[in-house]
């Protein structure tokens, strides 16, 4: 126990943790009203289980699975469904979504309890997963019971849960390690056990040392779980960066960690996966951190899903005067918004509000001088530059022969170029325009 | 709801919203202020004409990038500092006494031809200032090698000339040079503080190596490109540079002299025109460092500093093409 370990090359970005990172979480006000996006993960969406006026409890399935790579939805209030129709979410697409008025009573279907869940088995287990709603909670949002169904021939020998927290700002997980850490091993322990694994480990960033601690008290006796202390370096929260620093495995290009024998989790998908198991209650909210400079009152919260953006911004306080940019998600990787009245879903990890001496223009920028900077940082060793610049020309095929592909738009060229170029939405447009 | 007013100012933009502080204006003139000392120098040594023929330099090459932009309706970048750096270093290679023209045509053929005609900074194939001096030196040979002696400070055009070290080597051997500098301590000072003859900015090699240690502590350069030159122009001096046979030159001499140590640190490690990926820029400092030496040793010039690194700049795509960095997961066998 103990090691410090990481990944080659990475930025060093302003963290500017300490905004939110000693707030304990506290529970966001009773929602009037919800709107639940269908489809808040990757994979098919969720069909409409309601119609407009049925009653619903907290709790209760209003979307249910279309296939194998789909995730329920459920209510997080009581109340009555007043509208079916499209509304905007956060990553800028219109998305079907279920809106529900509030009753005030927060009324629960009854949640079924399991308190012998270490005896379950792999697939009950699983099947209590995927009926639970949950999804990856770093961002991605892809269904848990599916990364928890490998193909017979990809053997899993590890999981770990991802408590990296990479992105600057967010502290979401930061302060469920704190608050929850013996919630967060039996979430990994029950993941083991569905996947019939005997070892976990669970990456933390060095500059949590309460959570490392808090965690690490919470694995003790636990011979096979092991904590780790990560460098602080972005993107260490990346799967297969942090696959490399605890492993010392190499994701093959255009490979999933299931390749590897690894399994990564995040630490609120572990929470949520042990609340599902343990208590039977379904995923139906997530801790968001409130941040950045513009935003009156930073917290971490406790929030239903479907709760709009605009009800978190105003319990934090509202936005300062010369609050410029709302982000939800991290920095690095978040969706700016164009609007407050979006959902907060399963994969939204934090509503970051970016005061003016905080926000950089990306409108302005020259030709690439080729320094090499990117290069040197770019954590999956490709070549931005020359991606840039050829998606800039338009040679979208000659791109992907510098591995266009194996980009997954962490940022980090972006953040050290000199010339400010737009580095990921060049790669983003050559990977539109040609196929992989 | 409150904060609907305010919902309608949100900036939409792509991620990552946050940036590093890195600007090419800083880099550029970060640059420029590491060649200060080299130009006090070239002062001290050389005069007043010193200063005037890399202001000319320096004002012809900014003079021409604006001109350029303007009448061609584009937006002006001379502002990002890169063609102030270009005449700095172009007239930090000229000779001290050269007629008002040559910094004005060279300046000239390294803004227009080299830099802005092939796309502008980040475009160009060759070293801006180094083209502009190739031209030169061609057009104009004699003009470009009348070598004043460096204890001129005050006296102007009609200054004592001489030949440089690495002249005085080619023609007349070591024996030649020693007549001149005394013994080898005192050749070693003399071209370590700059009082040789040579182009303005090259001689001082200690004011150089001053503005160098900036550049290495701000992290605009590597060791691999000045390091991997150097190291190769002394084994070769050392192995092939001797007169009594094989491993018996003297390095040192070669290190310090000619335009070896400016070359090395401040125009073979432009950006643009060097490779970016770290393994070539070895290469490339490589194969600076080998035909530098065959010039000295075997071709028609005293100096093969910068036709080396217009020669290695033509390679450089190249280079970075066959050396892609080692890819994430690129490997075959997995460690399990």
């Amino acid at each position: 126990m103990g090691k410090t370990a990481t990944f080659e090359r990475g930025i060093h970005p302003e963290y500017h943790k300490e905004l939110a990172a000693g707030k304990p979480i506290v529970k966001a006000k009773l929602p009037q009203r919800i709107v639940v996006p269908v489809s808040q993960h990757i994979g098919a969406p969720a069909k409409p289980e309601v119609g407009i006026g049925d009653e619903v409890k907290r709790g209760q399935v209003i979307g249910s699975t279309t296939g194998f790579v789909c995730s329920p939805v459920h209510s997080s209030i009581s109340g009555k469904v007043i509208a079916i129709a499209d509304f905007p979410t956060a990553v800028g697409k219109m998305v079907q979504s279920i809106v529900i008025e509030g009753d005030g009573k927060n009324e629960s279907v009854d949640f079924k309890e399991n308190p012998d869940y270490m005896n379950m088995g792999a697939d009950d287990i699983k099947a209590v997963i995927k009926d639970a709603g949950i999804v990856g909670m770093g961002g991605a949002a892809f269904p848990t019971n599916v990364k928890l169904s490998p193909p017979k021939e990809k053997t899993i020998d590890t999981v770990i849960i991802n408590g990296a927290e990479c992105e600057p700002y967010l502290t979401a997980d930061h302060r469920l390690m704190v608050e929850h850490p013996r919630e967060v091993v039996e979430g990994l322990k029950i993941i083991m056990k569905a996947l019939g694994v005997n070892e976990g480990h669970i990456g933390i960033e060095e500059n949590k040392p309460d959570a490392i601690e808090a965690m690490k008290s919470a694995v003790a006796g636990e011979s096979n779980i092991e904590v780790w202390s990560l460098e602080m370096k972005y993107p260490q929260g990346a799967e297969k960066m942090l696959i490399k620093a605890i492993k010392e495995r190499e994701v093959p290009t255009k490979g999933l960690p299931m390749d590897v024998g690894v399994v990564v989790q995040n630490v609120g998908t572990a929470l949520a996966v042990y609340e599902a198991v343990r208590f039977g209650k379904p995923l139906i909210e997530r801790v968001v951190t409130v941040t950045g400079a513009g935003i009156k009152e930073p917290a971490n919260m406790m929030v239903r899903i479907g709760t709009l953006m605009s009800d978190i911004v105003e319990q934090c306080g509202g936005l300062v005067e010369g609050a410029v940019k709302v982000i939800s998600g991290g920095p690095m990787m978040g969706f700016a918004q164009w609007t407050l009245d979006v959902p907060v879903v399963k994969g939204t990890s934090g509503i970051l509000v970016l005061a003016e001496d905080e926000y950089v223009s990306s409108e302005e920028y020259s030709t690439c001088i080729r320094c090499g900077s990117c290069i040197d940082v770019c954590p999956m060793g490709l070549n931005p530059s020359m991606l840039s610049i050829l998606s800039e020309k338009g040679f979208f095929e000659e791109a992907k022969e510098y591995n266009l592909f194996d980009c997954f738009e962490c940022g980090s060229c972006a953040y050290v170029c000199p010339a400010k170029r737009p580095m990921v939405q060049f790669i983003r447009l050559a990977k539109s325009q040609v196929k992989p | 709801m409150a904060t609907e007013a305010k919902a309608h100012e949100l900036i939409v933009s792509v991620s990552p919203h946050v940036r590093g502080k890195e600007t090419v204006e800083r880099i550029m003139w970060t640059v420029n202020l590491s060649l200060l000392p080299a130009f006090i120098m070239s002062v001290y040594y050389f005069g007043p004409l010193a200063a005037y023929v890399t202001g000319l330099c320096i004002l012809s090459a900014v003079l021409s990038e604006h001109i350029y932009q303007v009448s061609l309706k584009k937006k002006t970048t001379i502002g990002d500092g890169s063609a102030f750096l270009t005449g700095l270093l172009l007239g930090l290679n000229l000779p001290p006494s050269v007629p008002f023209y040559i910094p004005v045509v060279g300046s000239i053929v390294a803004i227009i031809i080299t830099k802005l005609l092939f796309g502008g900074l980040g475009y160009n194939v060759f070293n801006p200032a180094l083209i502009g001096r190739a031209f030169l030196l061609i057009s104009f040979p004699k003009l470009m090698t009348i070598w004043s002696e460096p204890t001129a400070q005050f006296v102007a055009l009609d200054a004592k000339t001489t030949a440089t070290p690495l002249g005085i080597l080619k023609e007349g051997g070591l024996d030649q040079l020693m007549q001149v500098f005394g013994d080898k301590g005192d050749l070693y000072m003399s071209l370590l503080m700059g009082s040789r003859a040579g182009s303005l900015g090259e001689t001082s090699v200690i004011a150089l190596l001053i503005g160098a240690a900036l550049l290495f502590y701000r992290g605009y350069i590597t060791w691999h490109v000045p390091f991997s030159f150097l190291a190769t122009v002394g084994v070769m001096a050392w192995a092939l540079g001797g007169e009594s046979g094989f491993f018996t030159g003297d390095p040192i001499i070669h290190l310090l002299s000619g335009g070896l140590i400016l070359g090395a640190f401040f125009m073979a490690t432009d950006y643009v025109t060097c490779p970016s990926i770290r393994k070539g820029q070895i290469i490339f400092g490589i194969g600076c460092g080998a035909i530098t030496m065959l010039i000295r040793l075997k071709g028609g010039f005293p100096e093969g500093v910068m036709f080396a690194i217009l020669l290695m700049n033509c390679f450089a795509p190249l280079i970075d093409r066959s050396v892609k960095s080692k890819m994430f997961g690129a490997i075959k066998e997995q460690k399990k």
